[in-house]
């Protein structure tokens, strides 16, 4: 007996709506309940005030600035390496084996767990240059993390600039670098963007790639050698050690919506990028 | 002849390509330098098929930690796809523009909650639950299977429905005409079309699980034995990693590296598996 | 047509300028002090570890610009970082052994052992060899020592933590622990394990024992302080702080403040047992 074909439609629509429901389910059962236990813990005190105590009281202040710090060292150093060595790949080289080897290289150690990165920084930067745990140490090894998705992105963005683009600017007289400058960036620009955030965000979710490697000190660091505490590692040690469950929650809540204003960044940068090029 | 205006941005760009890609090969060298001679020492079956983990002892057995890797992404993967998929389904043919609107950036901010805030959700809602209704302490294979399936279901939700949004809208038009109903267009015209995207989302999902550590940590008990059934406490390939690197030294350091390998070698063949699926378009 | 960077509205223009000045100065202000001589790390053991926190806390409000940043990872941790130069204290929560007593050490407190169950379970007291029994596996059942019938959960801490060698010389002796046994990197995560699951049982630090869960008697002897400090409850381990040479500088100020009245008032606040000075 043929099953009449609009009743497997409801059934099927039916399943697809449930699990349509139990995303938005999970979703609000993650984030809603982190946000509702952490946003009351989000006070000017918890932002401005370093933890002390152990962290059972005080602020998440050195966490803040130690995420902010480590974040900008893995950018400043991992975004000209991996934007040149991109431009360097699509037009400075032709298409070969080498050049496959490199992209199938660079897709692999994007996909390496971020742990193995740790103890790599941990037994390269920390021990044996003697870096020691340091936002150094903490950014160097975030860089080398994000790179490889850097690289990609970025060869990716300029590769999918209509070759005319170049044509018309060589037609018109201008040389290579001059058609990278005014025509290239400028069209690859949101795709580099975008890799960039994801970077961004990767550094600022990172635990395990930053614990042993810029160390999980309390304090405000003052140099580049100082220990430091990101956000994501106050949080584990605050939680896993039932130091401070509201605090843990607070840290939770900002880690959140600093991901979401990331978010929406990069979400506006694309939109408005899109809406000009055309 | 080229001009010399051309000869500086090209040298320099050369230049960073070069040490970028040094610092790349740096990483492989290293993980592999330290990794190999462990390997050889211990011998390669006696790495990979070794029951016993006992650093202590000089045992480097990494069986138990690849089952346990294997079992706990498994989960995730018959856990999550299904659900995944459906979602997808919805975004790209179900849901009105309102609805999708809020949903896809909701999903993408799932994507970019830290794994350890995840591990501790689930240390606070999945543990006890399975505590108390399934048996066995709660720390378990089955709570890291969850959890990993709510983490791989952004990658595998928003890729696939990429693919299937980028499908030429002939095909649904044509099975219209055709008399096929909307779901009888999905199943066997659009899904099919689109699988190599969608296959390409389920294996950055599994590399994504095989690759979490923080959050498995928090949630999988971390014993060294074989378990023997999803409620029992295991260690995958990462955590293990993860817990002992601290203090790991000497011989027991290049175990760890030699795990590196291992997750290097993974990542590799799905990588791999990848581009094989979405080059068969 | 406007050209390069002019291309961009105004309001990116701003915000991109705004980016890379707040980059220049924040990397200028963070480069400006390297290393210092006034900044010290103790790294090591993460049962010593919130006490160093507090005592670092403490002697950084006598002693404003000097620099105190501790750091876990485990006793094992402590020690090789200790060896390699990459911290100036180690923490230990165990004795040295073996090549490890090169090191300079000096203890700043005893810490009993405590062993722990969910404040549900009917079990108030054990004796060593039952304890040694369950956590070799010997014993599975809470029902073979006259509780409920449910399987033990045992928790035990990582390889390379000193409270885990401690426990392992001072119960186990030669038996090894189960592998079964689930491993979490910290006291607190022990108690917290413990305090979740009515069917756990783990060791952590005495000074760390709060209502959520119950330490058991040990062969009759309830784990407190004061027995601690008699020795009637004998499973104790030494608080050490170590060094590569003899101290100097800021890190032996350090370690005499840990010593000196005050440090040892505070550690005694904190539930550790410390040593009267020999004048």
């Amino acid at each position: 007996m043929r099953v009449n074909p609009r009743t497997t439609q409801s059934i099927a629509k039916a399943v697809i709506w449930s699990a349509a429901i139990l995303v938005l389910v999970l979703l609000f059962a993650v984030i809603i309940y982190i946000l509702s236990k952490g946003i009351p813990s989000i006070t000017w005190q918890f932002l401005s005030q370093i933890p002390s105590d152990m962290g059972r009281s005080g602020g998440i202040l050195s966490p803040i600035v130690g995420t902010l710090a480590v974040t900008l060292v893995a950018i400043v150093v991992a975004t000209p390496l991996g934007v040149g060595t991109a431009f360097y790949l699509t037009e400075y080289t032709r298409e070969s084996l080498i050049t496959k080897i490199i992209r199938f290289s660079a897709e692999s150690l994007a996909g390496i767990p971020s742990i193995v990165y740790g103890l790599f920084g941990f037994i390269f930067f920390v021990i044996y240059l003697h870096l020691g745990w340091s936002i150094l140490s903490g950014g160097l090894t975030l860089a080398v993390m994000i790179l490889p998705t850097i690289i990609r992105t970025s060869e990716e963005a300029i590769r999918t600039v209509p070759p005319m683009y170049r044509e018309i600017s060589f037609s018109l007289g201008g040389t290579k670098w001059q058609t990278m400058i005014k025509v290239l960036i400028p069209s690859a620009l949101p795709g580099i963007s975008t890799g960039i955030i994801l970077g961004i965000g990767r550094c600022v979710a990172e635990t395990a790639a930053v614990i042993l490697t810029a160390g999980s000190a309390l304090r405000l660091p003052t140099s580049l050698f100082s220990p430091t505490r990101t956000m994501a590692v106050h949080f584990y040690i605050l939680a896993r050690e039932g130091i401070s469950l509201e605090r843990a929650y607070g840290t939770a809540a900002l880690l959140i919506i600093l991901i979401l204003l990331i978010n929406i960044g990069a979400n506006l940068l694309v939109s408005r990028f899109v809406a000009k090029s055309h | 002849m080229k001009k010399f205006g051309e000869r500086i941005p090209q040298s320099l760009f050369f230049i960073i390509a070069l040490s970028a890609l040094s610092v790349l090969a740096l990483i492989t060298i290293f993980i592999f330098i330290e990794g190999v001679p462990l390997i050889s020492k211990v011998g390669f079956f006696n790495f990979i098929f070794g029951m016993k983990w006992a650093p202590s002892l000089g045992q480097y057995g990494i069986f138990p930690m690849i089952v346990g890797t294997v079992a706990v992404t498994l989960g995730a993967i018959i856990l999550g796809v299904p659900v995944a998929l459906c979602c997808s389904i919805f975004l790209a043919e179900f849901a009105p523009k309102k609805i999708s609107n809020l949903v896809r950036p909701a999903i993408q901010l799932l994507a970019g909650i830290p794994s350890v805030v995840y591990g501790f959700w689930g240390l606070i809602f999945i543990v006890p639950i399975i505590r108390n209704y399934l048996g066995g302490p709660g720390l378990s294979i089955l709570a890291g299977s969850i959890i990993l399936a709510i983490m791989i279901l952004p990658t595998v939700i928003s890729i696939s429905e990429v693919s299937l949004l980028a499908l030429p809208p002939l095909l649904k038009e044509g099975a219209f005409a055709l008399g096929a109903t909307h779901w009888q267009t999905i199943r066997t015209v659009l899904v099919p079309a689109a699988r190599s995207g969608i296959l390409a989302s389920i294996i950055l999902g599994i590399g994504r699980a095989v690759g979490e550590t923080m959050a498995v940590i928090m949630v999988l008990g971390n014993a060294v034995a074989l378990p023997h059934s999803i409620l029992d406490p295991a260690r995958t390939l990462t955590t293990n990693i993860g817990i002992e690197m601290g203090y790991a030294s000497g011989e027991h350091q290049q175990a760890l590296f030699a795990t590196g390998i291992v997750l290097l070698v993974i990542i590799m063949i799905l990588n791999g598996a990848a581009q094989y699926a979405v080059r068969r378009k | 047509m406007k050209k390069g960077i002019f291309k961009y509205p105004k309001i990116l223009r701003i915000s991109i300028v705004f980016c890379l000045v707040i980059s220049l100065i924040s990397l200028t202000f963070l480069i400006g002090c390297s290393r210092s001589e006034n900044s010290v790390i103790v790294a090591g053991s993460t049962s010593v570890q919130p006490f160093a926190e507090v005592l670092a806390e403490e002697y950084m409000i006598l002693h404003p610009g000097v620099n105190i940043d501790v750091q876990g990872g485990g006793s094992a941790a402590g020690i090789l970082a200790t060896q390699s130069g990459t911290c100036n204290i180690g923490m230990s929560s165990r004795n040295l052994a073996g090549t490890e007593t090169k090191l300079w050490s000096v203890e700043i407190a005893r810490d009993g052992l405590a062993i722990v169950v969910n404040p549900k379970n009917s079990i108030s007291s054990l004796t060593i060899d039952q304890v040694r029994d369950i956590y070799s596996g010997k014993t599975g059942n809470w029902s073979l020592l006259g509780g409920k019938k449910t399987a033990i959960d045992v928790v035990t801490r990582e390889d390379g933590s000193g409270t885990r060698s401690s426990f392992e010389s001072l119960v186990m002796g030669k038996t090894e622990i189960n592998a079964r046994a689930m491993v979490q990197d910290s006291n607190g995560a022990v108690r917290q394990l413990v305090a979740d699951d009515p069917a756990a049982i783990g060791f952590i630090s005495l000074g760390l024992v709060d209502k959520t869960v119950k330490a058991v008697d040990l062969n009759g002897i309830i784990p407190t302080r004061e027995n601690v400090t008699n020795g009637i409850y004998n499973l104790s381990r030494p608080f050490l702080f170590l060094s590569l040479h003899e101290p100097t500088g800021v890190a032996k100020d350090f370690i005499d403040f840990t010593l000196s009245d005050k440090g040892r008032q505070i550690l005694d606040d904190q539930g550790l047992v410390t040593m009267a000075v020999n004048p």
